[in-house]
């Protein structure tokens, strides 16, 4: 028996999150096979083979799989998963979508975002926003996962490429069809979940409006993007640069939360960052408790002066 | 068109949860319990749907023990017109929650399905998919806006890269996100009025579903703690420790 992960990437290029899922099935303990559904996305199969220690690539290359929308990714993980132990993905808003519905076709559970894997049954997750710790195990005869990135090292390029196997893409009686699927991007930073610092605004970041230009860039740093809810929920930032237990969660090197109070909802999706910087005016907000270093402040006096030092 | 939304009793958003002494779980009694927030965006987007004439009925299911009870009366009292309570004391996994939705939604003859996009207690984000896929429907996750056409639902989705908008076919099932709506507040009439609606208390057996759990809790434990720093005076400082204390510039 053996492990099947689902490629995370958008048809052209294989996203960096999947080598980090790697790790966790080759945790599983048995031969891995990656599989590549999409549409036109020979590209992405070509850089997947590369990648160490899988025994094989399935491309699942059809017209409906382009958006790799959940009604027919989910029906054909579902019918593949027959000859597997294990499905793993990402816990990206791909995986999340796609997953589940194939775990519910297959009559299982799913184990989402998990942090750890014990044993090929038994697995680690946070649970109530990573204020615990939960590890279960699973008797469902095929395990289905959803995996944490952040807390899993990417795997790196093996010595040869894998094969490339081509697998039929069957059209679902499972959904209905889907039309006008459309992306809009927001505009303003988009963040990369692998930057090894950034800084994360709160709600007083909004004062000022432009977070923009009270903005330090440290090395390898992506612009400041990472806020908790309320400013995101208030609109002046997009969803995608929400940090915390429904946001994004991270783990950089470095973490500046500016103006940040440390709502144990905005913690779930940081604390697990090497080292946390915490600016904020009020001495006695909690996100003091979990930052490495402290500094008391108006953060639109502090953030002008960090950029011109850096 | 009627439309059936699920609630959870969870542990109130805003209570601090501890893990019990015996590692099994964290402590639930005596604590604060409220509607899964992403439920009550849910409910408030079925009572938007209807006072814009597009439903006529919103149904609130829940499961789980006697006091869920009272988290179906805060949806009636928002607004719901009448609730089911398949009541339970038993752990209830996701994948059951689906299969006792699926059994609901088909007796109530339900063309439209709201659930959070995720409980805040086992943060397991799956529920909404896995009844979707038992019920061969549509599925819009993670929604921050709708819009109900003819036989038709658009859903704006929150995803990695930003918003992606998809038009499902109807019957569908739409999971809810943060920036969907705000709840409302229920009114003291409305808490009133709301004593008075029915709720249909139904049995697991009832409804033909094998409940037993797929999963073994074998322990909880709190997360590693992160002890508190330092506080330094200055920006000069930060950097010089950032620089050559934690080397991480």
């Amino acid at each position: 028996m053996a492990t099947l992960l689902i490629a995370e990437h958008d048809n052209t290029n294989l996203n960096e999150l999947t080598a980090r899922a790697l790790t966790a099935a080759r945790a599983m303990q048995s031969p891995v096979t990656l599989l590549v559904a999409g549409s036109n996305c020979q590209a992405v199969a070509e850089q997947a083979a590369g990648l160490g220690g899988i025994e094989r690539v399935l491309v699942a290359d059809a017209p409906h799989l382009a958006q790799q929308a959940a009604e027919p990714m989910g029906a054909l993980i579902a019918e593949l998963a027959q000859d597997f132990q294990a499905v793993l993905a990402v816990a990206s808003s791909t995986g999340k979508s796609v997953l589940p519905r194939a775990a519910a076709l297959l009559d299982v559970m799913q184990v989402s975002e998990v942090t750890k894997i014990v044993s090929p049954d038994t697995f680690v997750r946070p649970i109530y926003a990573g204020n615990a710790i939960e590890t279960i195990q699973s008797s469902d005869p095929i395990k289905v996962i959803t995996i944490r990135s952040s807390a899993f090292e990417p795997a790196g390029q093996g010595d040869a490429s894998a094969p490339i196997v081509a697998v039929p893409t069957p059209k679902t009686r499972h959904c209905r069809p889907l039309n006008a699927r459309n992306w809009r991007r927001r505009t303003g930073p988009i963040w990369d979940r692998r930057a090894s610092s950034f800084p994360g605004g709160g709600h007083s970041a909004r004062r000022k409006h432009s977070t923009s230009s009270s903005n330090p860039s440290p090395p390898n740093s992506v612009p400041l993007s990472a806020h908790p809810a309320p400013p995101s929920t208030s609109g002046y930032a997009g969803n995608e640069l929400q940090v915390g237990q429904t946001g994004k969660v991270v783990a950089p090197d470095l973490y500046i939360a500016c103006g940040i109070s440390g709502a144990i909802q905005h913690l779930a999706g940081m604390k697990d960052s090497r080292y946390i910087v915490a600016i904020n005016k009020d001495a006695d907000a909690p996100i003091f408790h979990v930052a490495d270093y402290g500094l008391v402040g108006d953060l639109f006096e502090i953030l002008p002066e960090l950029e011109s030092k850096l | 068109m009627k439309i059936l939304v699920a609630v959870k009793r969870v542990v109130d958003p805003n209570v601090r949860v501890r893990v019990r002494p015996d590692g099994q779980g964290v402590e639930l009694t005596n604590v604060k319990m409220a509607m899964n927030p992403f439920d009550e965006i849910a409910v408030e987007e079925a009572l938007r749907l209807k006072e814009a004439g597009k439903a006529e009925e919103v149904v609130l299911v829940s499961i789980g023990p006697a006091q869920a009870n009272e988290t179906l009366r805060n949806g009636l009292a928002m607004g719901a017109d009448r609730g089911i309570h398949v009541q339970t004391d038993a752990r209830v996994e996701p994948l059951a929650v689906a299969k006792l939705l699926k059994a609901i939604a088909v007796e109530e003859a339900a063309d439209l399905m709201f659930l959070g996009k995720q409980a805040i207690d086992d943060d397991a984000n799956q529920t909404g998919q896995m009844l979707a896929a038992l019920l061969g429907w549509a599925q819009g996750t993670f929604a921050s806006r709708v819009e109900l056409g003819e036989g038709r639902v658009s859903v704006t989705r929150e995803v990695d890269g930003g918003l992606q908008t998809v038009s499902l076919k109807l019957p569908a099932v739409i999971t809810t996100d943060l920036r969907l709506n705000e709840p409302r507040y229920a009114s003291l009439p409305n808490i009133m009025k709301a004593k008075k609606k029915p709720i249909d208390v139904r049995t697991v057996e009832s409804l033909g579903v094998d409940i037993s759990p797929r999963h073994t809790v074998l322990s909880v434990t709190e997360p590693p703690a992160r002890k508190a720093g330092t506080l330094v005076a200055s920006v000069d400082e930060l950097l010089d420790r950032l620089r050559n204390e934690a080397g991480v510039l």
